[in-house]
């Protein structure tokens, strides 16, 4: 059995530089439609299996007979250059699967909050998660039809944002309106990397 | 009545609810690809954004005997074009963990070896960040 295409000419493959942005938020304010609307592929989920034994409280009632859990993470990509990948992780919902967001930022280039005015305790977490270890961030409110529209300044003001931490108002399904947050996240990383060259 | 359905009748764990096929997960368990090995020898953790390049070698079909098909299908995926970890994983639809083990046993025997996106806990430099800001406006 060979693998097919062994008549592959020997042009060396170009090894793109990858980096990656994460989408936080509470369940349902729309993470994936954000990735998806500046994904240059459908948003792909990937999954990682979990051993029940050792995890934290995990109600299994209903599903005794079930020993793992899975963790689906969807995610787009950005080619930006042919050696230039960006990709964006939504991040899992629950807060019970914190450990995974540990490795999902490491080496983050930053990070989007989308927030949901009607439920705004729900990004109280990923906010507080991205202020401790120093991962640029920006506040995204997703502005569902419907909601009721609230001056940024009081938003500010109940999520307790730090002066330089930008807050916009998006549309998750607007592509235009996702890579201005996009570019409001790396402007943001970019003000805190001239700061301190060695990075927290 | 079928001995299975009195079995059933009977109570022994039959529970309201069946899974059927997807639902009832994978014929092969996830991990029983991987020999039940849940890491590799290789040097570092591979991260989600970990790029998989096929060396040359990978072109050469007397060196497979020992892969799993699945290892064959990472390698002629990426031989396509080189891909991440989290897009093999979707692609391939194994968790992620998985992937993983499979990549790192291909790295040892030098048929791919893999990008380290940006080395862990560092952020990446001023001037790559200019020009992702930069690529995002051309969008």
């Amino acid at each position: 059995m060979a693998f097919g295409r062994s008549s592959r000419t020997t042009k060396p493959f170009v090894e793109p530089v990858t980096l990656k942005i994460l989408v936080a938020g509470g369940f349902g304010v729309g993470k994936t439609t954000l990735v998806g609307a500046v994904s240059e592929i459908r948003p792909l989920r990937t999954e990682e299996m979990l051993s029940e034994a050792g995890r934290p409280v995990d109600d299994l009632h209903g599903v005794e007979t079930k020993t793992t859990t899975t963790v689906a993470m969807d995610f787009g990509r950005i080619t930006l250059r042919e050696d230039l990948v960006l990709y964006l992780f939504g991040t899992p919902g629950q807060d019970r699967f914190w450990f995974l967001w540990d490795e999902l930022a490491q080496g983050a280039l930053g990070a989007i909050v989308l927030a949901d005015t009607r439920r705004l305790e729900d990004s109280f977490a990923a906010i507080d998660y991205f202020e401790r270890r120093g991962i640029p961030f920006t506040v995204a409110v997703n502005c569902f039809e419907g909601a009721q529209r609230f001056p940024a300044e009081s938003v500010r003001g109940a999520l307790d944002l730090d002066p330089e931490v930008e807050l916009l108002m998006c549309d998750a399904r607007d592509r235009e309106s996702v890579k201005n947050v996009l570019v409001a996240v790396v402007q943001h990383a970019l003000v805190l990397a001239d700061r301190s060259p060695v990075a927290t | 009545m079928s001995d299975e359905a009195e079995r059933n009748q009977q109570g022994q764990t039959p529970g309201p609810h069946h899974w059927f096929d997807d639902e009832a997960g994978p014929v092969v368990r996830p991990y029983a690809m991987t020999r039940g090995r849940t890491s590799t020898a290789t040097r570092h953790r591979l991260d989600l954004i970990a790029v998989v390049v096929p060396e040359p070698a990978a072109d050469d079909p007397g060196r497979d005997q020992t892969l799993s098909p699945e290892h064959v299908e990472i390698v002629e995926r990426c031989s396509e074009q080189p891909q991440s970890i989290a897009e093999l994983a979707a692609g391939l639809d194994l968790p992620v963990g998985v992937v993983r083990v499979l990549v790192g046993d291909l790295v040892e025997d030098e048929l791919v070896h893999v990008t380290r996106p940006v080395p862990p806990a560092e952020l990446p430099d001023v001037s790559i960040l200019r020009e992702v800001i930069n690529g995002l406006r051309a969008l």
